[in-house]
């Protein structure tokens, strides 16, 4: 929180900047990266960096469609944000020239993205994951040790979500990352747009309602996994991996498993970009291609447990890291694995009224 | 001349962060949302609000953020009037240390105290776990993301501002009149009803206010510690700038909101124009 505050403080007198000394202001996802990289970035450039977080893509959004945010390189996630941010003429187009290292991001990877975002020309891919189920283990191996986990039947069918009730259903606080996957278990086109499909994914929403502790940021499920607090708990890959590992710290029999449906997973990922009015562009090309290394790459996947979009930096993973299904997931989990778009306004309106009656519950 | 210049800052203030402001929401209510930053286009539209009418769904939020603030103000009357007495009934020397005591919480950042109610009401928190070693009860019960746990912050976050103005009433209280009633033979009891009571009301009325204004647009308290179906106005602000990025429809719930609070600020201005 401190040092929040003294970044935004840092942000708020421009003077400071000029001269000779050289800065790029990060604007990233909290529990994001790998502190080590930074330092490192600072000492082999000597470009500072002034690194700030959020923890939800609205509160990003917010402050980039007010103008003037002040930062040099965000993390949106490729949808909504990064195309809404897109569209909106928020990116500035990337200079390839500037990044060498671009090519060791994965060519299949950036295909996917390049469906937003034609021939990458505003985004290479940070890390990457899917959405699924937080699973406290110890808990549920007590109260349904006959329940088959590997699909979203554990949270969607109501029998499944009146049993664990009792121990912490919980499900992230959006619409946009929840009613893809609620759709795809539906066995409709997750990103379908008909009214009669949303309503499919409302009625499969309602019909868990009152068995749902909890529906809050993705962060505060982190800790709550963490805690123990939750014991199914539909959210980001990455958060349930550091969650487990929190737990596992603590010792105290908190055991934590990710799940990515069976059904087939949203996919997503967050793209390093800049903003079209970020300060100082130069340094911010210069971190996105120190990023890009693979050696660095490689820590950063260690550090967060994500992973990453290259390649080259698999062999200085984890092995744990790197073999674990749940981090990295096979070539058929990909190839079931699906990517949500960003639908109409319209149709958004309609998607968010009927996230707030779920929440409501009528 | 100089009654210019003595107000001059004040119409600054008033020109720069009430009338200024109002009028960028204005304009915001009025535009269209687009793609772009800023994310709308002006111009002259009133689907905004007609929206805010031919939806329940904000009506009812205002409906559910007023609840939430009457109910607020009037527990925190509730809980600061005998505590205003209490402090108001000590030695003077004893009264200072006792307002210390009362804002010394709110010395800690607002977000924290917050914070250490998530952790007391939590199932693995203190109150749990103090419930279950004491053998009164065997599961974790429920107290985080409930109506009540949403209460109990606003009441703690809120408190304040309905003790002080109360207790400033009752210090400047004339002890002649207590004196006097109590000389023509009226207990105790009778005293407060007849002298104290009205005298203060006012002051009981303000601290209502002072509550219950600032609670209707809570939307940090209802999100951590309320259920998800709390649903309170600033809740639904927030969603719709944030989330459905329709600044339009956000700055026109705004002035929904403040026209909504003018009201009881005029009946107010009544109660002390007759008292």
């Amino acid at each position: 929180m401190i040092l929040r505050l003294i970044a935004f403080l840092v942000l708020l007198l421009p003077g400071i900047a000029t001269g000779q000394e050289r800065v790029v202001n990060v604007y990233n996802w909290s529990d994001y990266i790998d502190p080590y990289a930074v330092q490192r970035f600072t000492r082999e450039t000597g470009i500072r960096v002034r690194y700030d977080v959020y923890d939800s893509l609205e509160t990003l959004e917010g402050k980039l469609s007010a103008g003037r945010s002040g930062y040099d390189i965000i993390v949106p996630t490729s949808e909504p944000s990064f195309a809404r941010l897109l569209r909106a003429g928020a990116l500035a187009p990337l200079d390839r020239a500037r990044i060498p290292n671009w090519r060791h991001l994965d060519p299949t990877l950036m295909a996917r993205v390049a469906e937003i975002d034609p021939s990458n020309r505003h985004g290479a891919i940070y890390l990457w994951g899917t959405v699924g189920l937080g699973l406290r283990l110890d808990r549920i191996r007590a109260i349904a040790p006959d329940l088959a986990l590997d699909s979203l039947d554990t949270l969607f069918k109501p029998e499944n979500a009146a049993r664990l009730a009792r121990c912490g259903i919980m499900v992230m606080d959006s619409a946009t990352d929840v009613l893809p996957s609620v759709l795809r278990w539906a066995g409709r086109d997750p990103n379908a747009h008909g009214l009669d499909d949303l309503r499919a994914a409302e009625q499969a929403l309602m019909g868990i309602r009152r068995h749902v502790r909890a529906i809050i940021p993705s962060s505060a499920i982190l800790d709550a996994l963490a805690n123990g607090e939750a014991c199914v708990a539909l959210t980001y890959s990455g958060d349930v991996i550091q969650a487990q590992a929190r737990a596992k710290e603590a010792g105290r029999g908190v055991e934590i498993g990710y799940v990515a449906p069976r059904q087939g997973a949203q996919l997503w990922f967050d793209m390093l970009a800049i903003p079209a009015d970020a300060p100082n562009k130069e340094a911010a090309h210069d971190f996105i291609n120190f990023l890009l290394r693979p050696d660095v790459m490689a820590g950063i996947t260690n550090h967060v447990r994500y992973p990453n979009a290259v390649p080259g930096s698999l062999s200085a993973v984890d092995v744990a890291v790197r073999e674990d299904r749940n981090v990295y997931p096979d070539e058929a989990m990909l190839a079931s694995s699906f990517i949500a778009s960003t639908p109409p306004r319209d149709i958004e309106r309609a998607r968010s009224r009927s996230w707030s009656r779920f929440k409501a519950g009528r | 001349m100089p009654r210019g210049i003595l107000l001059a800052p004040l119409w600054t203030w008033l020109l720069l962060l009430v009338a200024a402001p109002l009028l960028i929401l204005v304009v915001m209510a009025l535009a269209t949302p687009a793609d772009g930053v800023p994310p709308f286009m002006l111009g002259w539209r009133f689907a905004a609000f007609a929206m805010l009418v031919e939806d329940f769904y904000y009506a009812d939020a205002l409906v559910a953020a007023l609840r939430l603030a009457a109910t607020t103000a009037g527990l925190c009357l509730l809980i600061a009037y005998p505590m205003a007495l209490g402090m108001a009934g000590v030695r003077p020397a004893w009264r200072l240390p006792m307002l210390a005591l009362l804002m010394l919480p709110f010395w800690t950042g607002f977000l924290l105290r917050i914070g250490a109610w998530i952790g007391l009401l939590r199932d693995e928190g203190l109150i749990n776990h103090l419930l279950r070693g004491l053998g009164i009860t065997d599961a974790p019960l429920a107290l985080l993301y409930t109506e009540g746990a949403m209460l109990v912050g606003m009441v703690h976050a809120y408190l304040p501002f309905a003790v002080l103005p109360i207790f400033t009433a009752l210090i400047r209280l004339d002890p002649a009149l207590l004196e006097a009633a109590a000389d023509l033979g009226a207990r105790p009891a009778r005293v407060f009803f007849s002298v104290t009571l009205p005298l203060t009301l006012p002051a009981a009325a303000a601290g209502f206010l002072l509550v219950f204004i600032p609670a209707a647009g809570e939307f940090v308290i209802p999100e951590l510690l309320g259920p998800p179906e709390a649903q309170v106005i600033g809740r639904v602000l927030w969603q719709e700038f944030f989330q459905n990025r329709d600044w339009p429809l956000a700055a026109a719930l705004a002035l929904a909101l403040l026209a909504l609070l003018i009201l009881p600020i005029r009946w107010f201005q009544r109660l002390g124009a007759g008292a």
